[in-house]
């Protein structure tokens, strides 16, 4: 029993800090276009991500190998009834892979054009989706026990398509965030600009967002059984103000870490509401995919605790030693040696 | 077409083609971290040059291996829903350790690699290709041992309608898992000699860097020899466990109908299965059959019923294709370590170590084609069968239309990736500092 309990969390914090971390390379993939004029801007935004995306990237696969592990009844029916949104993020997230690396070998300016769309279309369409996704999982989806009633349309509703835009948002803010940390100048004085007038979107959607989830979904129940639990949607309302005090106030460092926080409390308000759901259904809470019944069994759970006990601190200890080894302004000396 | 064909041909093309950029990964990040080494070692700045310039080939092929790679996790759940739900209790666990364990210390670790030239002591730099070149291979055995548990299930026991794992122990070390990840890997390493040797071929025949590339021949020649012998004990031992664990398609390898006792193995042998025998049987080493599999009596496909049998002249071919390829490169290998002074004169064998690139890579997909192909009606063999693995909330239209859409993206993405290997393999290595 335990064990599930111990699983759903972790299975909210994968998330979490997947999001938290690939959610600035998404962002900063999202304002390449708009803040990076010429070859040198462009190569530094493409440098601050650089040696960090595809370690960030694979927070999602460990998310989806745990749910795989840990509750592969969600597993099973997740990725198959979501089959075309999911289909559409993972043809965008091999794009934004392949033209991140392939971008810096562009010779012509038809294969730099190309790829810089890659870039842009291969960030903006997972943040999107990866929010219509869990929108419509915050609402139910439409299954019972012979199968599942929706379409990719009947995904792209209202509130989905608010969940969607608050991600995007986020992470373009996120973005903003970590590249003025990381280039200089003029080309961070932009970033930071951007982030700013995305604030006041977040902020926005945020609002529209507490209200609508009222509206739309039960993810407040939990809360009014045990009030206690609203701490941590009040912590996200906070990191969200403190992010946008620090903007103003243009601390560069402090606004990231707060944006970080405050993606980290939001993701975990979403599941504290979905508790114990990992995918309600709308047509009779019977027949939702819960934590008790779409776990592995209580021997699988416990073998993959260990697993994740043992490598996860080592994991996050190696990626702290490279963020702080490639925790640098990107200046020329670093483009032009960049001999791949 | 029905979900189920529609499901296997797009599991079949992506996981081939994500298997086009896995087994030189997983060769070439040892010879890269080998030549970094030697440089560290000995302050030989043409074993920098050759780790750089072997490197930047590593990490083209690199990206396009690791983001065909999500497409693998998500699609058992996209298409095989039903085979998630009845083995995640076990098929998971790998998975997410692959992820855990590998996927993490293989792409930080990359990116500390391709951008900490400068921003880390040498020693820290080998350090660190080192430690991807461990990842992947790592990543190769979590994978193996799950493919391994679909060949061979053990640990479990069938409760609340699945298979629930009761021995996690007795799954890590399933020896069919274990001898296809050695099995597979060591075939990725002949992959990665090929390369060198073909590419270095290319330059000697263009009289470039003559020396240097001698050097990178000599190192890619003794790997892919110690390799493709050990890759050949291994198979050895493989289709052992093979006969012992999966006798229909130890059958349909052999294209044996009649259960036989001291079986012969045919040199030229041409399957007919409309007639349950083979129309030609000739050339026939006697027992061999039995000796290789290490069993007296060797079971014939014909007592199993015919809905219980994989594909035979299809299994048949791509085994012999294979076996034969595997001894061609212990041949070839050897002749360039016996020709190695001279070698630069010899235009014809270098020639032909140019053009034998892709043939490990044929050697590796024929084998997952014995592996995969072999294993029908079977998607967890003797446990659950292929059909009743598919997805049940997905149409046919879709599977239709996403395959569409990955034989497009892919084949464009293959051959930009293809474009851009040729383009820098071409290029050569940076110029010598004066």
């Amino acid at each position: 029993m335990e064990f599930q309990i111990i699983w759903f969390i972790l299975w909210g914090l994968l998330w979490a800090v997947y999001f938290a971390l690939d959610g600035f390379d998404f962002g900063a993939g999202i304002l390449y276009p708009f803040i990076a004029k010429d070859e040198m801007d462009k190569k530094a935004v493409i440098h601050a991500i650089g040696p960090v995306w595809n370690g960030n990237e694979v927070w999602l696969i460990t998310a989806g190998g745990a749910t795989f592990a840990a509750f592969p009844t969600t597993y099973a029916y997740m990725f198959s009834y979501l089959y075309t949104p999911l289909l559409i993020i993972l043809f965008a997230l091999i794009l934004r892979g392949v033209a991140v690396e392939f971008r810096p070998k562009a010779v012509t300016d038809t294969q730099k054009k190309l790829w810089d769309i890659g870039i842009f279309l291969g960030s903006l369409i997972p943040s999107l989706l990866f929010g219509v996704a869990f929108g419509n999982i915050f609402m139910g989806l439409k299954f019972d026990d012979s199968g599942y009633y929706g379409t990719l349309f009947s995904l792209l509703n209202p509130y989905g398509l608010l969940v969607g835009l608050l991600f995007l948002f986020t992470f373009i803010v996120h973005g903003g965030l970590w590249i003025s940390l990381k280039v200089q100048d003029t080309l961070a004085e932009k970033a930071m600009a951007r982030a700013k007038k995305f604030w006041y979107l977040q902020a926005i959607c945020a609002v529209l967002f507490l209200i609508l989830t009222a509206v739309f979904t039960n993810l407040y129940d939990n809360f009014l059984k045990l009030p206690f639990w609203f701490a941590v949607p009040a912590l996200a309302v906070t990191c969200l103000l403190v992010t946008g005090f620090y903007i103003m106030k243009n601390k560069r460092g402090r606004a990231f870490i707060s944006s970080a926080l405050f993606i980290i409390s939001l993701v975990f308000s979403g599941v504290i509401g979905l508790y114990p759901n990992l995918i309600p259904s709308s047509i009779d809470s019977k027949y939702s995919l819960t934590l008790f019944n779409s776990s592995s069994s209580p021997y699988t759970l416990k073998i993959m605790t260990i697993v994740i006990i043992i490598f996860v601190p080592i994991v996050l200890f190696y990626q702290a030693w490279t963020y702080k080894t490639f925790m640098y302004k990107i200046t020329e000396k670093e483009l032009k040696e960049e001999g791949y | 077409m029905d979900t189920v064909l529609l499901s296997r041909l797009q599991f079949a093309a992506t996981a081939a083609f994500h298997f086009i950029f896995v087994p030189l990964t997983l060769g070439l990040s040892i010879l890269v971290a080998y030549m970094e080494t030697k440089y560290v070692r000995t302050g030989d700045k043409d074993y920098l040059r050759m780790a750089k310039f072997w490197g930047r080939l590593f990490v083209i092929n690199f990206a396009l291996g690791v983001v065909t790679g999500i497409t693998m996790e998500f699609q058992f759940g996209m298409n095989w829903a039903e085979y998630s739900r009845y083995v995640g209790d076990i098929f998971g666990s790998p998975l997410a350790i692959e992820a855990t364990v590998a996927f993490f210390l293989e792409s930080t670790f990359l990116g500390v690699w391709i951008f900490g030239w400068n921003k880390i002591s040498p020693k820290l730099h080998a350090l660190s290709i080192w430690l991807v070149a461990l990842a992947t291979n790592l990543s190769a055995l979590w994978i193996l041992i799950a493919n391994g548990w679909m060949q061979h299930p053990v640990g479990y026991v069938i409760n609340n309608n699945r298979a629930e794992m009761v021995d996690f122990w007795a799954v890590v070390t399933n020896a069919y898992g274990l001898l296809k990840f050695a099995h597979t890997v060591l075939s990725g390493w002949v992959v990665a000699g090929f390369f060198v040797l073909g590419i270095s071929a290319y330059h000697l025949l263009n009289k470039n860097e003559t020396e240097f590339f001698k050097k990178c021949l000599k190192i890619g020649a003794i790997f892919a020899l110690v390799s493709s012998i050990l890759v050949a004990a291994v198979g050895d031992f493989h289709a052992k466990e093979v006969a012992h664990t999966q006798p229909t398609k130890l059958a349909a390898m052999e294209s044996l109908w009649n259960t036989t006792t001291d079986a012969p193995m045919y040199l030229l042998l041409i399957p007919d299965p409309e007639n349950e025998k083979n129309s030609v049987e000739a050339i026939g080493i006697p027992s061999m059959l039995s000796i290789l599999a290490g069993k007296k009596e060797i079971k014939g496909l014909k007592e199993f019923s015919p809905s219980e049998r994989p594909p035979v002249t299809l299994t048949f071919v791509s085994f012999r294709l294979m076996v034969g390829l595997g001894f061609l490169f212990i041949l070839l290998t050897l002749l360039v370590l016996i020709k190695f002074r001279y070698i630069e004169n010899s235009t014809i064998f270098l020639k032909l170590l140019l053009w034998s690139i892709p043939l490990p890579y044929i050697a590796g997909q024929l084998g997952w084609i014995v592996a995969e192909v072999g294993r029908q009606p079977w998607i967890v063999y003797g446990l659950l069968k292929t059909t009743d693995a598919v997805s049940k909330a997905v149409e046919p239209s879709q599977v239709l239309a996403s395959l569409i859409g990955f034989t497009v993206f892919y084949g464009a993405l293959g051959i930009i990736d293809i474009y851009l290997l040729a383009k820098y393999a071409r290029k050569g290595p940076e110029p010598k500092e004066v």
